[in-house]
């Protein structure tokens, strides 16, 4: 995208959001693809192409979309788990403040932002580490960033557990004497202990089941309000996003297609995969119509997406001009945009 | 559809296991009726027994481990299943009763290809010959509408994607055309959009055949969306049966209400209330609590409750366990 494109408001950014937390802009992430003995570079799987997004304080944006469309990606990408290969991550940890490139700082640099930066990941059995006591596992960013030691890191592992629902005396005890639900709480703690300002939820509760789930979702709704937490909410289960988001950014493809207000997206959707995403949702109401958007075929490789607007192979409206250029994003709303060809902006 | 013999009948089905901190048992006096051309649903959380009672009907659970109570029968074309040998199941598992597994990933063979794989059950239960079976084979992957099944079917499960296994898998239980098919979280692991195109498949697929499906998901929406009948597992007993729209628009057992309660409702987001849930985590098999096994999560709780565990009591074809079932207009508000 041209930069003249994108202040002329054609971007997927929320144009009503001023002084953001977080503002994401063209963010890239690809992985080489290497052949032959030399490993020759032949291409690049582009996981993450582009996508720019603003994060309020306080808020939670949520990137939805099917698997292989890039939000684990973009997560990790943003917290620099893994090295972005364009675009900028611009931070501006205080109100009106000075404002940081987290894509320009060196390691060192960075090591001081990632306390204010964390990540709570989805799968509560592989994020712990077995060998390690629930203080250890707790208390080590802690320790790392100099913050506390000695009696005072024990209360504050203790007073975390407690704030996440578990009993302090359960820091002398490891991973596998909790079940799935307690040891999500546990990975919230550890996200916790060093009083961050963001936090990436990476499917935080899919692995759970409901009952579970929904005291997780509380817990975490808890935690925004009390520490003034902006989360980055990757998720594909769309009933879980309604109720925990703001805003939606909804991907496919490496891309967004789609970004708004959460009744921007469940109410107004423009995109027709956005719309099929949501027709598919299976929902707990035996009476409700049945005709669902089926789409057909599966997501095509990233290694190889197709000419023009990624969704086109499997969009029911698809026409000749959707395989010669990507679609530009339309502004439907300050808040509301989506990049298809068939839409016609706000008049 | 209650006039018609049922095709499987469940009745008293207990399972347990030897560990090494004891016998636990795993799924305690169940008793169900499956009828052709129905899909019941098997819904719970994790541990509440519903794979358990699957794969009891299969005989899939190691022998050596498993211990079928005294009282267990499985009725199947006048054979009670649990207590048939391994030789004559055999001739069940697969040909008439078949089962889809969770993992498309892990329950396909990686070194066959997927043809081999079809032929295997096809060459196994059928007279076919060679060439016959390829044919079959072929117009088995067609039906499930995998798209150039003369080239797939030499192809290798690694060059298919999720949906294209579960696919080959339905296409694999179904090559037999079985009378019931056992279908476990057959979707789980599927992208919604995916999962939309499989639920469809295997809906049509039912119509067709006159296929009984056994669906055990944890997704209630999936349920709401396929099933005509549900029963509701909680820590190896069933809790509460009826048709789908008894259970999700009028449930009577308090822990089926707080589970459709717990799922996030599109749209009814409201700052500072928080989304109702079930306090505490399923009991743990080695250790029920006296009483009903619900009760220490239960927000109805008496006296009685820890007392005395309820019966499953059938109220007109509704079946519900439970010593203070909610009142049928108490839950008038829909579920949405």
């Amino acid at each position: 995208m041209s930069k003249a494109a994108f202040e002329a408001g054609a971007s997927s950014v929320d144009l009503t959001i001023e002084d953001p937390l977080l503002e994401v802009r063209d963010l890239k992430k690809y992985f080489p693809i290497r052949k032959g003995v030399f490993a020759r570079h032949v291409g690049d799987v582009k996981a993450v192409d582009g996508i720019s997004f603003r994060v309020r304080r306080n808020e939670t944006l949520s990137l939805v979309g099917e698997s292989g469309c890039g939000k684990t990606t973009a997560g990790r990408t943003l917290l620099r788990l893994l090295a972005p290969t364009g675009g900028s991550a611009l931070y501006r940890p205080i109100p009106n403040g000075p404002q940081v490139d987290l894509f320009e700082l060196s390691n060192a640099k960075m090591r001081g932002f990632r306390s204010d930066l964390q990540i709570i990941f989805q799968d509560p059995f592989a994020s712990l580490n077995p060998r390690m006591p629930v203080s250890m596992i707790i208390g080590e960013a802690l320790r790392v960033h100099g913050l506390a030691r000695g009696a005072e890191l024990e209360d504050r592992v203790s007073q975390l557990l407690e704030r996440v629902g578990l009993r302090a005396e359960a820091r002398n005890r490891f991973p596998h004497e909790f079940s799935g639900g307690q040891r999500q709480r546990i990975g919230i703690a550890r996200a916790l202990a060093l009083n961050p300002r963001f936090i990436v939820c990476d499917e935080a509760v899919s692995a759970l089941d409901v009952s579970i789930q929904a005291q997780i979702i509380n817990l975490l709704k808890d935690l925004q309000e009390e520490f003034n937490l902006s989360f980055l909410f990757i998720a594909h289960d769309l009933s879980v996003v309604k109720y925990l988001s703001d805003r939606i950014a909804v991907m496919y493809l490496g891309r967004i297609v789609e970004t708004g207000t959460t009744q921007d997206i469940f109410e107004r959707a423009a995109h027709p995969y956005t719309q099929a995403l949501l027709s598919a949702v299976p929902r707990p109401d035996p009476t409700l119509a049945k005709d669902r958007i089926v789409l057909q075929g599966d997501v095509p490789s990233p290694m190889n997406p197709p000419s023009g607007c990624h969704f086109r192979t499997r969009c029911p409206l698809a026409e000749d001009r959707c395989a010669e250029t990507y679609p530009d994003y339309v502004r439907l709303s300050a808040t509301h945009s989506a990049a298809c060809h068939l839409i016609q902006p706000e008049t | 559809m209650s006039e018609r013999a049922p095709i499987l009948e469940v009745r008293n089905l207990s399972t347990s296991f030897k560990t090494d901190q004891g016998v636990v048992t795993a799924v305690d006096d169940v008793s169900f009726d499956l009828y052709a051309g129905e899909t019941l649903g098997i819904v719970g959380e994790s541990g509440c027994g519903k794979t358990v009672t699957s794969k009891s009907i299969m005989r899939l659970l190691p022998d050596h481990l498993t211990i079928y109570g005294p009282e267990s029968r499985i009725l199947f074309d006048d054979k009670n299943l649990a207590q048939i040998p391994e030789r004559e199941m055999r001739d069940v598992r697969g040909a008439r009763i078949a089962m889809i597994f969770q993992e498309p990933m892990t329950s396909l063979n990686p070194v066959f290809t997927i043809g081999w794989q079809l032929d295997e059950a096809l060459k196994y239960h059928t007279d076919l010959d060679r060439a016959g079976r390829r044919e079959k084979s072929i117009e088995m992957l067609r039906l499930v509408e995998i798209p150039n099944p003369e080239k797939r079917i030499s192809e290798y499960p690694h060059q298919l994607s999720g949906g294209m296994r579960q696919r080959v898998m339905i296409a694999m239980a179904l090559s037999c055309e079985p009378d019931v098919l056992i279908a476990d979280e057959p979707t789980t692991a599927l992208d919604v959009t995916i999962q939309a195109q499989i639920l469809q498949l295997m809906g049509e697929l039912k119509t067709r055949l006159d296929t009984a499906i056994m669906l055990i998901t944890h997704d209630l929406g999936v349920v709401a969306q396929v099933c005509d009948r549900v029963l509701v597992m909680y820590a190896g007993r069933v809790i509460e049966e009826g048709t789908i729209r008894d259970i999700f628009h009028r449930p009577r057992h308090p822990y089926t209400r707080a589970l459709l309660d717990s799922i996030p409702k599109s749209g009814k987001r409201e700052h500072g209330k928080p989304l109702p849930t079930i306090p505490g985590i399923v009991p743990s098999l080695f250790e029920l609590p006296p009483g009903c096994r619900f009760q220490e999560r239960c927000a109805l709780k008496e006296e009685r409750c820890v007392d005395e565990e309820p019966r499953l009591e059938d109220h007109e074809g509704w079946q519900v366990r439970c010593h203070f079932p909610l009142e049928i207009g108490e839950v008038a508000e829909e579920v949405r």
